[in-house]
């Protein structure tokens, strides 16, 4: 896999690569997530008890989900800026750290919005909450961090390190609803052996989830170019692409 | 290594009185506001005190967290240490006690008086002292984490708040969960196993973060 993936961490090579990935992924984003919540937005069956109120599960769980595994995958890059001291790595961990807020947001916000109808309150301070609002904090603590040092080399490490470090929290808001008895109820599509539910709304759930996966990676690809262009920009290869003075 | 760089950071603590004066003085004014703004109401204030408290502890360390490391960032010292290539863990635990020793202690040994100014009984009182033992330590590990991180940043001071202040939170939980707990006469020694259980994972961890922020700050 490290002669697959040795030649991409050459900045030119990953622009064209993401460049390539780019269009599929986005394409394929948009058609799945069209489909599948139009799927669950409008056709799946509502609930017994929540009526259509139940449909913000096809934005908030997929967004929850999202904001951890774009954490992860910020961490990890992080740690592969720190270790071998990969640029693009460290360019990267700031390409991703905007997305995941975002989706972190949205999974905050959806949460709320079911949360008042459901719950009868807009925010309760259970751990699963909680964590989640650090994991915002942390995201946004990545991005801050970053620009207060007016060298940029030195402003990506620090926020590297503070990406790996805040990786900590994500088996907190995992484990969360297990180790503490919270409002916020257990997993419920994580367990694939018996998953508690029903399969009318479960595959709408899962397309939408593998769109929005598509949809991060497509994001990402899109803003790692920009990284690439910026950081490269008096480089011969980025005139010779751009076909610029 | 660790004793010699404590005895260094107790003596330059010695000389400047206003680096853990001023923190103490701070928890005392903030702890004064409380009253004044929701009301001299002792019922109130007793079921508030521990919030009061441990959020008031909260913000007199990160108070003293900007100094950390600035002066012996700009004096040199730390980037004589890095191209030494030893004593840097040893620095970052003598840093972290020296820290807790100058700002963490003095706010244990004053919690008496400040829980009766706030009305706080026995089981309460003594859950909020033990509390603040073990949680301030692990204040000063964080806050230690934090002035590594933010050491040669432009606009450190606010920045140093916005990470270290989200760290701070399962900390509060806990203690405060204890408290708690105390005051309606539960027992509280899980809150302060996992209190625990959080120091000593931090003082596991957190230097190897520590040293290797100041690494990247250096160089």
């Amino acid at each position: 896999m490290f002669k697959w993936l040795h030649p991409l961490a050459k900045p030119e090579t990953l622009y064209h690569f993401c460049g390539r990935l780019f269009p599929w992924l986005m394409l394929s984003a948009i058609g799945i997530l069209l489909f599948g919540n139009l799927w669950g937005l409008v056709f799946a069956p509502q609930d017994y008890q929540q009526f259509d109120t139940v449909r913000i599960i096809y934005i908030h769980v997929p967004s929850a989900l999202l904001s951890m595994s774009t954490y992860t995958m910020m961490a990890i890059a992080a740690f592969i800026a720190l270790v071998w001291q990969v640029k693009v790595a460290q360019w990267s961990v700031l390409a991703i750290a905007p997305i995941g807020a975002v989706f972190t947001a949205i999974s905050l916000l959806t949460g709320m919005a079911w949360g008042k109808p459901m719950w009868g309150t807009w925010w309760e301070w259970d751990a699963r909450l909680t964590s989640q609002l650090i994991l915002l904090f942390l995201y946004l603590g990545v991005i801050a961090l970053y620009g207060a040092f007016s060298d940029r080399q030195t402003g990506g490490k620090v926020a590297s390190l503070l990406a790996v470090i805040g990786i900590v929290n994500i088996p907190i808001i995992h484990f969360s609803v297990e180790w503490w008895n919270t409002l916020h109820q257990g997993a419920s599509i994580t367990k694939f052996d018996t998953p508690s539910v029903h399969p009318s709304m479960l595959w709408p759930l899962l397309i939408s989830l593998l769109g929005f996966y598509l949809l991060m990676l497509a994001l990402v690809c899109l803003r790692l170019r920009t990284a690439i262009l910026e950081h490269e920009q008096h480089r011969p290869w980025v005139r010779a692409t751009l076909g610029g003075h | 290594m660790v004793v010699t760089f404590l005895r260094r950071e107790l003596v330059l603590l010695g000389r400047q009185k206003a680096d853990w004066l001023n923190p103490l003085l701070f928890f005392i004014i903030v702890l004064t506001l409380f009253p004044l703004g929701v009301g001299p109401e002792p019922n109130q204030l007793r079921i508030m005190a521990p919030g009061i408290v441990w959020i008031a502890a909260l913000l007199s360390v990160l108070l003293a967290a900007e100094r950390l490391f600035r002066d012996d960032y700009r004096n040199g010292v730390i980037e004589q240490l890095v191209a030494s290539r030893q004593g840097l863990m040893a620095f970052v635990l003598a840093k972290a006690a020296a820290n807790w020793l100058s700002t963490g202690l003095p706010l244990v040994l004053i919690s008496p008086v400040v829980a009766m100014l706030l009305g706080v009984e026995a089981p309460a009182f003594v859950a909020m002292m033990l509390t603040l033992l073990l949680g301030t330590p692990l204040l000063s590990i964080l806050s230690v984490l934090g002035a590594a991180l933010t050491m040669s940043a432009d606009k450190g001071g606010i920045l140093l708040a916005l990470l270290i202040l989200p760290l701070y939170i399962p900390l509060l939980i806990f203690a405060s969960a204890a408290i708690e707990a105390a005051s309606m006469g539960l027992p509280y020694s899980g809150q302060l196993a996992i209190l625990v259980a959080m120091l000593l994972l931090a003082l596991a961890l957190v230097p190897l973060a520590v040293a290797s922020a100041l690494r990247i700050n250096v160089s």
